[in-house]
């Protein structure tokens, strides 16, 4: 089966007649995952970027290392969307397996490139087809039969650079970008681009409408994905120890993580002032997080779903004994296993919730890769402000595919190190108590190990504890404890990023989103207005929710929580926080483990409008 | 208020090195049972640790779940202490000690705690080579919960709750020799003089030193024949009610020479077999320690003293190339890479 949605068909005859299609459209490489179609697809989407054209690539590929299919979708889109589109007009079918189905999901008029040697059926008779010699093309370019595989996406490169008009300069450049300038990789590659595109030009006819030309939209602009980003954000944050288990789609933050480091934090003797250990399982990585932060340095774990299950017992005594941490969770399909390739914000409810008894953790939902940057040392400062774990919950869209923006901007205030006595403070005050609520935000003081004065130490237990850290099974104490950790919850709802708000006059009603929806729902705001309909619209950056969610639920008939999960978890979440207007939130989720579009926004709120 | 009578002058406290008294590396009152090899051993870490004037403050007392890991907050209070979970000491470690590679960890934990629940995470300590003290407080059974085996019982142990262990015991000695450990060491926590002398060995090590201390526990450990069990004949419910009363005894004390076998009578009755390693045994060979204690599981001997040694492997914070300055000391300018630092990555995604 395809993953490529199938839209009404329209009559041929009116999909001739149709005008050009300029910088607004979407590519589909189908091709086995494993197949070196990465390079290809990478490429494509840096070259047309380098064009001025906003654009946007998404990885939909399976778990799987060699083999089984994979689409890699490349949006163009002049008006500067970059959701993910339901259809795909230009299909590169170089997966045999899955060509069939790729081809029946296109839309009439749309464009099917494959490889020429293909016993190929043309089953349709209302899309274009360039049948494209691509053994005879390799065998030209003199390519390494071992690496005919490689190479043959290097041929669909070349043939749509020259149906669609891609720059073939800013082709090179983007091949040289991705091998690092290294020409002995560039040149063959190159060799097999041109010579496709050549062929192109003499032999097939351009007939279909779809075409790029360069714009100035992406001017200043940088192609990142949020797991790199949230990687930066982290050393920009002074994270020192680093440990973790390899998961999908995590793993690429810490790569990122492992590329950076080295070169931003080495000493001037050439030794390391950061760590990275990989652990022999989730548990052990956020105890190795839990250890350090206790001990004072900055540390994270990165991981998703069935880690984030492993670390919850870490994570409910990181919140009781009040240490440091910083966790990752780049969310995919659960339950269980799920689909470890696909997206899904399904993790909300149960991070926020985290650990037996009353437990609740401080949450980040960062919404595009500049805030993974921004809350990659936000987080720290939080997490050691308030003494706490600190989930940030980016997903596999977010992570994982590359996204168009600002270069990010240089940390604008020094690190909160937190609440920290030193030898001398404990001297000049006389000793300490270190879960004693001193400014009554129910943060307390604490000293990290090696503190040189003898009333500097304190004993941390996950059991339960009196004001001086001294075990206690004491009612009292046992209640004073949970009522001052509500306290700090209350002091970490104004500390957290506030939502985003926008609001738009004669809005007919409101929309909350966070994460990775966001792209599709502020296409779809535009989509609704073109259609009259006006949304005022709330992006929420963190857990817990504070005023502005309060607000701007009181302030809408019905409001409209997005997300990519089954049971609408921030729903649910919001509910709680506004119960007086539960009835009033109207869950649009979106569950099926491909990032959200316009179009399925738009209809089901339309939907949602007319009964 | 009674007088105190003292016969002649009171001595002056002694001080040692760093001008700290005993009194100074005191834990809070133990709240073990009474007779509890458990409390013997933090006896022995106080009196090691004020021998070798260690200050308190380098010290972090780290452990995981179970009686022996309460064991830290009864000695040394002046140092940091982190009972953490259930077997999973060892990581909170390594990460305490990539942070601050200035601090000596000692850790204790128990059988369950090393042997089950939290082997994984010992095994992989020791392959990292984290610099500490890995205590294993023995005893061959749950306490806490009230008495089930643990997985380093013996093969054929009748437990008054548990019944009959049919499963072979988990040796943790070999565990360690196998799992690349270079410092490995048993003995029994009656024997102080011996406890004392490899802890302060293991102290001085640089790297992981496991020291396995078969210490019986006084209250479940008591076989289900054994005249000094509990009093038969009361009927299963009562039992367990039974189980809040601990009879007060006395802390089993053994004093043998090296190169000898001594029988030593459990508070259950049993008798478990130490044999001294003698003088001449050589600890650096790998192969020998390992036929040392597979023949002594044979003969249900515990060999006692410096099983392993083995100074040449590098910890976890040559492998990983680490800045002298403890990463958690480090400042701002270092942690933060500069403007320009960011200019120019950024330039790369352009």
């Amino acid at each position: 089966m395809s993953i490529l949605e199938t839209e009404v068909r329209t009559r041929r005859d009116e999909a001739e007649k149709r005008p050009e299609v300029v910088n607004d459209f979407s590519i589909v490489a189908a091709t086995p995952n494993g197949s070196g179609s990465q390079t290809a697809n990478l490429v494509l989407i840096r070259a047309i970027f380098k064009m001025g054209i906003p654009v946007n690539g998404k990885n939909l590929f399976p778990s799987n290392i060699q083999g089984l299919p994979t689409w890699y979708t490349i949006r163009v889109s002049k008006d500067g969307y970059i959701a993910r589109r339901d259809t795909t007009e230009v299909l590169v079918a170089f997966n045999e397996n899955t060509a069939v189905a790729d081809l029946a999901a296109l839309p009439t008029g749309g464009v099917c490139i494959y490889p020429e040697e293909w016993t190929f059926e043309r089953a349709r008779d209302d899309v274009i087809y360039y049948a494209v010699p691509v053994k005879d093309l390799l065998k030209q370019a003199g390519t390494d039969p071992k690496m005919k595989d490689k190479f043959a996406n290097m041929v669909y490169v070349g043939a749509l650079a020259e149906l669609l008009g891609i720059d073939l300069g800013e082709i090179r450049g983007a091949l040289s970008h991705h091998f690092g300038g290294r020409e002995k990789l560039v040149e063959p590659n190159f060799r097999v681009i041109t010579l496709a595109a050549e062929w192109v030009r003499e032999n097939l006819p351009k007939q279909d409408p779809y075409r790029l030309e360069p714009m100035n939209a992406t001017e200043g602009l940088v192609l990142i994905d949020g797991n790199t980003a949230g990687a930066l954000g982290a050393i920009f944050g002074g994270v020192s120890v680093v440990s973790w288990y390899p998961i999908t789609p995590s793993t690429s933050l810490v790569d990122a993580l492992r590329k950076y480091l080295p070169k931003l934090r080495t000493d001037g003797d050439g030794r390391a002032t950061y760590s990275v250990i990989q652990a022999e399982d989730e548990l052990a990585a956020i105890g190795i997080v839990l250890g350090a932060g206790w001990a004072g340095a900055r540390a994270m774990t990165s991981t998703s779903g069935p880690g984030i299950s492993l670390m919850t017992e870490f994570s409910g005594m990181g919140f009781f004994a009040e240490i440091p941490g910083v966790i990752w969770d780049i969310q995919r399909m659960g339950p269980s296993t799920g689909l470890p390739t696909r997206v899904s914000q399904g993790d909300v409810l149960k991070v926020y919730f985290l650990g037996h008894g009353d437990t609740r953790h401080v949450c980040l939902l960062p919404g595009s890769v500049a805030e993974c940057f921004e809350f990659g040392y936000t987080a720290f400062d939080l997490a050691e402000r308030l003494q706490t774990p600190v989930f940030v919950l980016s997903d596999l869209d977010l992570g994982m595919n590359l996204w168009m923006t600002k270069p990010f901007d240089y940390p604008d205030r020094p690190m909160d190190r937190g609440k920290v006595l030193s030898a001398e403070d404990v001297a000049r005050l006389g000793g300490f108590k270190r879960f004693e609520d001193v400014d009554g935000d129910g943060i307390g003081y604490r000293t990290l190990p090696g503190t040189d004065h003898p009333l500097a130490a304190y004993f941390t237990r996950g059991t339960g504890h009196n004001e001086e850290a001294v075990y206690s099974e004491d009612p009292h104490d046992w209640e004073q404890n949970m009522k001052r950790l509500q306290r700090k919850h209350e002091t970490a709802r104004k500390l957290v990023p506030k939502p985003v708000v926008d609001r738009r006059d004669g809005a007919r009603f409101g929309i909350i989103s966070y994460g990775s929806a966001d792209p599709a729902v502020q296409e779809a705001r535009d989509r609704l207005r073109a259609r009259g309909i006006e949304s005022d619209y709330l992006r929420v950056r963190a857990l817990p929710l504070e005023g502005t969610t309060r607000e701007f639920v009181g302030e809408h008939e019905r409001v409209y929580v997005v997300e990519l999960n089954q049971d609408g978890q921030m729903r649910e979440l919001i509910q709680l926080h506004v119960p007086e207007h539960a009835a009033r939130l109207v869950s649009v989720n979106h569950c099926d483990g491909l990032p959200l579009t316009a179009k399925f926004l738009t209809d089901s709120i339309l939907r949602e409008e007319q009964s | 208020m009674a007088t105190v009578v003292t016969k002649g002058r009171a001595p002056a406290p002694k001080t040692n090195l760093i001008g700290l008294e005993k009194a100074d590396y005191r834990g809070r009152p133990s709240t073990l049972c009474a007779g509890c090899g458990h409390d013997s051993i933090s006896s022995q870490i106080m009196a090691v640790a004020f021998e070798l004037s260690l200050r308190p403050s380098r010290i972090i007392k780290m452990s995981g779940i179970g009686c022996s890991s309460k064991s830290p907050a009864y000695f040394l209070s002046r140092a940091h202490g982190f009972n953490a979970l259930h077997g999973r000491m060892p990581s909170v470690t390594t990460g305490a000690s990539l942070a601050n590679r200035g601090l000596l960890p000692i850790g204790v934990s128990g059988d369950g705690d090393t042997g089950s629940i939290g082997l994984g995470q010992f095994k992989h300590m020791l392959r990292r080579n984290v610099p500490m003290v890995y205590i294993i407080e023995n005893n061959g059974v749950y306490g806490l919960t009230k008495g089930q085996f643990s997985a380093t019982a013996d093969v054929g142990q009748k437990l008054k709750y548990a019944g009959l262990n049919e499963l072979p015991p988990i040796d943790l000695c070999l565990e360690a020799l196998v799992g690349g450990c270079g410092f490995i060491a048993r003995s029994f926590a009656g024997d102080a003089k011996q406890v004392r002398e490899l802890l302060k060995a293991a102290i001085n090590y640089r790297g992981t030193a496991v020291l396995d201390i078969i210490s019986p526990c006084v209250t479940f450990n008591n076989a289900e024949d054994s005249t000094k069990s509990y009093p038969y004949g009361k009927e299963h419910e009562e039992q367990i009610q039974e189980i809040s009363f601990v009879q007060k005894r006395e802390e089993i004390r053994v004093d043998y020479e090296p190169g000898t076998v001594k029988e030593v009578e459990l508070h259950d009755g049993s008798v478990i077999v130490l044999h001294k390693l003698d003088k001449d045994y050589d600890p650096t060979d790998q192969m020998a320690a390992f036929r040392l204690l597979r023949e002594a599981e044979e003969k249900q001997e515990f060999i006692t003293g410096l099983i392993y040694i083995d100074e040449s492997r590098g910890t976890i914070h040559d492998v990983e190339h680490l800045t002298d300055t403890p990463l958690a000391h480090l400042d701002e300018a270092t942690l933060r890479p500069p403007r320009e630092a960011l200019d120019k990555v950024m330039a790369e995604f352009a």
